[in-house]
């Protein structure tokens, strides 16, 4: 076999150059894309890297059920008496603490992202600043509710009866969703301040691991000494997992559910802000 | 601060610093619509800092610029509406396929579904990544990625295109890929500000060049300009019997007026300004029978514009970068 003598063959005026040409043509520019079309977008590549890292769902899937079946079948019986009692109790509050616990990894995404040079070209286009935060956090929400429909269909299928039935169950789903949005935004701020992934991975499970203790998820509050006990009753994760409670048991409680929503209010109206101008302005 | 219409980029005193380091440090730059225009200096002398103020990624401390008629801070938006960036680091997602990649440029640049996946399908042929449109970019190669994203930059068609060393690390092949490439979107229209480390890069695209070093522009003109103050490029001899090797030395010192052995002991180098005087000496070598095996004649390097420039040689001063060889483009 021989070679062309001088260079690498270079392709002569083939198809590929005239595809060249006619591509690169201008073509007129559209008009700019709307907020939201460009955030949803950005939700849209979310949904794409679930499904090409599939593994990624591994950590919204497994350690929920771990914990689940952990907590039902070690500590149920001593905490209630019986493991069914127990799982009625705690059922709502490993879907907040699953849930919650998935938002952390939010503001891990973002801080990794960072290192790639995809940033900057998302920054240098004309859309609507939020747009790559809002998408990505809409994004993240598909993975918190697969997370949350995980721990409910589990649930179900370990005995667990909601008394409001399944209206009551989605409308629990949806306050922990809307709560983990309002959450997410205080992960990405972290995301954007540490150095590293591994940094917003542990600065975030290290505030959100004691808060989700240190609430009625897994006890009732009034065993506890007054000190904590207090703490404890103004936790807003203890109102998100009384206003789950409520909503899958039909006693909702109402006042719960108010500071629920409005604490995912204030986190968004504080964070969601503070993250933007972080990403817009990061060097 | 006057605006020239004809003027595609017009900056004035930027500067930058990070800390303590002076990243750029007033710099001016004027580059003509339609034309592309080279920013030459090593690894931290200030080129990625530069470009990344005029796309509007970073606020510049001091000084002003005008990108296609817009301030660069106070109307950065508008900016961002005209160029796109196609930065050192490939600025692709790679946990997606190419297609992905440019189906999520285009609609987020305005596209209608529709029209971004076939926007996606033209660029793909057209940069001949067809066959690997539904790989993931992690797994192309170093000129596959490239490639893909320069393909990302003109999916919506952009007035002007910032190029950050697009053939650093590239092998030959794709290295001329990527300037065919470069030549087409300049033929088109488009206004280009690249940035290289290499002069041969500058030269075979470039219509003016700055010289930059340590956040300062030290030299700007035409590369032929660049080339002739920096004296000369080198002709490179080999002969067929190193014993002639005096002789040839002889020959040439006194054609050229220098010459000097090179580690093989049957090549030297002469310094040269024109490829007529290089014909004249070799010519000359032959009547004085000394049988030559090969010649070529060589551009000086950044590493001798800089002697030139600074009288110290180019300074490498980002480790991570500094290791990617510079592979010369075969003859």
């Amino acid at each position: 076999m021989s070679t062309a003598p001088t260079s690498p063959a270079r392709p002569g005026p083939t198809a590929q150059e005239a595809a060249l040409r006619s591509a690169l043509s201008s073509t007129p520019r559209p008009p700019r894309a709307s907020a939201l079309s460009a955030a949803l977008t950005f939700g849209w590549r979310g949904m794409l890297k679930v499904k090409h890292v599939p593994e990624q769902l591994l950590d919204v899937t497994i350690t929920p059920v771990m914990f689940l079946l952990m907590f039902t079948y070690l500590f149920g019986g001593a905490i209630s008496g019986s493991t069914e009692d127990y799982l009625q109790y705690i059922l709502p509050g490993i879907l907040v603490m699953s849930v919650l616990f998935t938002t952390v990894y939010s503001g891990v995404a973002l801080n990794t992202d960072l290192t790639k040079g995809v940033v900057d070209r998302f920054r240098s286009l004309p859309i609507w600043r939020p747009a790559p935060l809002l998408g990505a956090l809409l994004g993240d929400s598909v993975r918190y509710l697969v997370g949350g429909t995980v721990i409910i269909v589990l649930g179900l299928a370990l005995g667990f009866r909601p008394g409001a039935g399944l209206g009551g169950v989605l409308a629990a789903l949806a306050l922990v969703l809307v709560f983990a949005f309002g959450l997410s935004w205080v992960f990405t701020t972290l995301g954007l301040v540490l150095r590293s992934p591994s940094a917003a991975m542990n600065a975030g499970f290290m505030g959100i691991f004691p808060l989700t203790f240190l609430s009625n998820v897994f006890v009732d509050p009034r065993t506890l000494p007054g000190a904590l006990e207090a703490f404890v009753d103004v936790n807003p994760i203890s109102h998100l997992a009384t206003a789950s409670r409520g909503l899958m048991e039909g006693t909702a409680a109402s006042g719960s559910i108010i500071v629920a929503l409005a604490t995912a209010a204030a986190l968004t109206a504080i964070f969601a802000p503070i993250t933007t101008r972080l990403y817009r302005n990061k060097g | 601060m006057t605006t020239h219409p004809s003027l595609a980029i017009e900056a004035t005193g930027l500067t930058k610093a990070f800390g303590d380091t002076q990243a750029v440090d007033g710099v001016d730059l004027a580059v003509r619509s339609g034309s592309v225009y080279g920013v030459l200096g090593p690894n931290g002398a200030g080129k990625t800092t530069t470009i990344r103020m005029l796309a509007t990624l970073l606020r510049p401390d001091a000084g002003s610029a005008r990108v296609l008629g817009h301030d660069i801070v106070t109307e950065a938006d508008a900016v961002r509406g005209l160029v796109s960036l196609t930065g050192q680091l490939a600025s692709v997602d790679e946990d997606l396929t190419g297609r992905e990649n440019l189906i999520l440029l285009g609609r987020l640049l305005g596209l209608k579904r529709a029209q971004a996946k076939a926007r996606a399908a033209e660029l793909l042929e057209a940069f001949g990544l067809a066959d690997a449109a539904g790989r993931l970019v992690k797994n192309y190669s170093g000129g596959m990625r490239r490639r893909l994203d320069i393909a990302a930059s003109i999916v919506v068609t952009p007035q002007l295109m910032f190029l950050d060393e697009p053939t650093t690390g590239l092998d030959p092949r794709s290295r001329n890929q990527v300037w065919d490439i470069i030549r087409a979107l300049v033929a088109e229209g488009t206004t280009i500000l690249l940035c290289t480390q290499y002069l041969d890069e500058a030269d075979q695209l470039a219509d003016g060049i700055a010289v930059i070093d340590r956040g300062k522009v030290i030299a700007e003109g035409t590369p032929a300009q660049l080339k002739a103050s920096v004296g000369s490029g080198a002709l490179h001899v080999r002969l067929l019997d190193p014993q002639q090797r005096p002789d040839a030395e002889r020959v040439l010192a006194r054609e050229l007026g220098a010459a000097h052995g090179e580690p093989d002991p049957a090549a030297l180098t002469a310094p040269c300004v024109s490829a007529d005087r290089a014909a004249e000496a070799i010519g000359e070598l032959s009547r004085s029978g000394v049988r030559v095996a090969g010649f070529s004649l060589g551009q000086p390097s950044l590493d001798e514009v800089f002697l030139a420039l600074t009288g110290r040689p180019a300074e490498e001063q980002d480790p991570e970068t500094a290791t990617v060889t510079h592979e010369e483009q075969p003859a």
